[in-house]
């Protein structure tokens, strides 16, 4: 008997999933939701978390050498938003029922995974100017989109992001430019950072609409609700006559303004290249790894002492 | 390896200027209440959108259950002479 | 040495140890214990550098030169640095990091606050923007040296490891010279003799509340203010000022 009543409850719970999702109502975390939605959310909200701490790596790696003192507050500023990003999303991801520590267990046995693009290195001060830029221009027309996304926490956590990054584009635009505008050196440094990071930032928004295994359920459930190659073509109209406007050459022969499609067409993505990157051959991923683990690890006795702290004092 | 333990969450509700509601701004962990205003600082006032700050224990949040709304908050729809609109005010009646 | 000259030596030894500060709590972007963490020292180090940029720039303005801030961040070499000896100490730790900021940040508290009163008008204004900083970083360091210090037999080790370690290098802090003195008569400078009393009380209280006993006091280590450094300096130098000196004719 209570186990039919339950089965009953169930699918009155699962009918309103539907109905909300056809009204467009945010799903709460208390709702009833289907495995699946909540396993999709887990897995790209954490992704999504992870990437912004990881992200701050290469970005980081030229804190120390910023060439002047605006430079270096602007860039720590934006970094600090990555982080504080990272902790807007896992917040959002630990009310489906999963804590930070798990995820970041994840991470480090490799089950979750974060952006193919913090697996390329930042080799020139042009490098934190192309981050901002591309990397961070290509995640906004991501995140933009993610603002509609069916998860209530996820879509506010989203809105607070986009209304915190649109500066960090500006700021790299605006490193292009002012090296655009500097020596010979400069302007070389700026076209080799622009050579490294336009394609991998194509890559950024995913496989062709074609090719993408998760494209179905994700739309299904309005959690993506624009595809990857609708994503990646806005992406490229606005880029593109940016880069014009301060001089640099984007780095594909077949690029060109297709007016019946009001759109740019572009040249083949290397494919092959994405997938060993994912695979774990880029050349940074090792690396990155490397860093999170040992600095998780070094933290571990700072943790420790905190809760033994707040054992010995009860404070809270 | 030991199991990784976490800090407590904390909810976090900022005041965007005086005299306005507290609203949710997301969450943090922390080991004590100084570590969490703190915290809930930095994560979420880092523009000055903040006068004041609450932080409360998560599991001192108590949320009503989405399968109680309709028993919550129906009954609360044809109530509508709670409304101001829902009187009929004399002509010529000025500021009330 | 005219007033001007003092207050020249004066404003670029306070920068330089807001810049070297804030260089080193940069260090720990991306490497905190806890995200939160991260963005409590980011945002140290992001005061610290508006801080840095502020008395450079007034610095600059003293000499007439016209120099920029950025002139003397990028283009002084060690002997021209006049920050104290106990910033541009490593850090070794979390612990390290936290001890340093508590005895920095209270010093700066107390040396802030008494600066707001300063009759030169430039200095008052960056003090009164300072202090509210210093108290914040003073509150958070303390917090964290107390349970660093009375949490578990690993943390408490370090802490008083690096408070035996950064000891002998506080007293510097309450150096004076020529410049100094010449300010002080002019009201422009605080007196650091004054402020010695309430920082050994705060730090002795922050000390006692962490378990943590006090490191012998028999050497004091100096020479900061007079230009001569720690090895650390150099390379500290050397990443900071890579991009200005390979590129020197380069506007960033």
């Amino acid at each position: 008997m209570e186990l039919k009543e339950d089965i009953n409850i169930q699918n009155v719970a699962m009918s309103i999933f539907d109905r909300k999702m056809e009204m467009d109502e945010p799903i709460e975390p208390k709702d009833h939701m289907p495995d699946g939605y909540r396993k999709h959310l887990i897995r790209q909200m954490s992704q999504h978390a992870h990437s912004e701490v990881i992200g701050m790596q290469p970005e980081g790696n030229w804190i120390t050498r910023a060439p002047s003192l605006r430079a270096k507050q602007i860039l720590l500023a934006k970094i600090q938003d990555e982080c504080g990003h990272g902790l807007y999303l896992y917040s959002a991801t630990e009310t489906l029922g999963i804590s930070r520590a798990e995820m970041i267990a994840q991470l480090h046995s490799g089950k979750a995974k974060y952006s193919n693009i913090f697996n390329y290195p930042a080799l020139n001060w042009a490098d934190v100017g192309a981050i901002g830029w591309l990397v961070d221009g290509a995640a906004i027309v991501n995140q933009v989109s993610l603002q509609r996304t069916s998860y209530g926490p996820y879509s506010r956590a989203m809105v607070r992001i986009c209304k915190e990054e649109s500066f960090h584009q500006r700021q790299g635009y605006e490193i292009m430019t002012k090296m655009m505008r500097g020596t010979k050196e400069q302007r070389e440094m700026a076209q080799d950072a622009m050579n490294r990071w336009w394609w991998p930032s194509l890559m950024m928004f995913g496989p062709h609409d074609s090719d993408s295994p998760h494209t179905g359920d994700a739309f299904k459930w309005k959690i993506k609700r624009q595809s990857n190659d609708e994503l990646r073509a806005k992406f490229i109209d606005k880029t593109v006559q940016q880069a014009e406007v301060i001089g640099l050459t984007v780095p594909d022969k077949e690029l060109r303004w297709n007016e019946e499609k009001k759109h740019y067409d572009h040249g083949p993505i290397n494919w092959a290249e994405f997938y060993k990157v994912i695979a774990g051959f880029g050349p940074c991923n090792n690396q990155r790894m490397e860093h999170h683990k040992k600095i998780h690890a070094e933290g571990a006795w700072v943790r420790e002492a905190a809760e033994a702290h707040r054992a010995k004092h009860q404070r809270q | 390896m030991a199991t990784e333990t976490e800090f407590p969450k904390w909810e976090v509700f900022t005041q965007i200027k005086p005299g306005a509601n507290y609203i949710h701004a997301g969450m943090i962990h922390a080991t004590d209440k100084e570590m969490a205003l703190q915290n809930a600082r930095d994560t979420y006032t880092r523009r000055g959108e903040g006068t004041s700050i609450w932080v409360v224990p998560s599991h001192a949040i108590v949320a009503s259950n989405p399968d109680d709304k309709e028993m919550f908050f129906d009954p609360a729809n044809d109530k509508i002479y709670r409304l101001p609109t829902f009187y009929v005010m004399p002509e010529g009646a000025k500021a009330i | 040495m005219t007033e001007q000259q003092a207050l020249y030596k004066y404003c670029t030894q306070l920068g330089d140890n807001a810049l070297i500060q804030s260089y080193r709590l940069a260090e720990w972007c991306s490497r905190a214990p806890i995200l939160e963490e991260d963005l409590a020292l980011t945002n140290m180090a992001l005061d610290m550098t508006g801080r840095a940029q502020l008395l450079l720039q007034y610095a600059g303005q003293l000499a007439g030169k016209g120099q920029t801030e950025d002139d003397l961040a990028y283009r002084r070499s060690e002997p021209e640095y006049s920050n104290s000896l106990i910033m541009e100490l490593p850090d070794d730790d979390f612990a390290f990091t936290m001890v340093r900021q508590l005895l920095t940040s209270t010093f700066e508290y107390f040396l802030y606050s008494a600066l707001t009163s300063s009759t030169d008008k430039t200095v008052a204004a960056i003090a009164a923007k300072a202090v509210k900083e210093a108290k914040y970083h003073m509150a958070h360091t303390t917090d964290w040296v107390i349970r660093l210090g009375d949490g578990t037999d690993e943390s408490s080790r370090r802490t008083q490891q690096a408070l035996n370690k950064l000891w002998p290098y506080t007293e510097e802090l309450f150096e004076t010279d020529d410049a100094h003195k010449m300010l002080l008569a002019a009201g422009i400078a605080a007196d650091v003799n004054k402020i010695k009393a309430s920082w050994s009380e705060h730090i002795n209280a922050t000390r006692t509340a962490a378990k943590i006993t006090m490191p012998s006091d028999d050497y004091q280590h100096s020479g900061g203010t007079r230009g001569i450094h720690t090895e650390y300096l150099g390379h500290i130098l050397s990443e900071m000022q890579y991009l200005q000196r390979a590129y020197p004719d380069a506007k960033w």
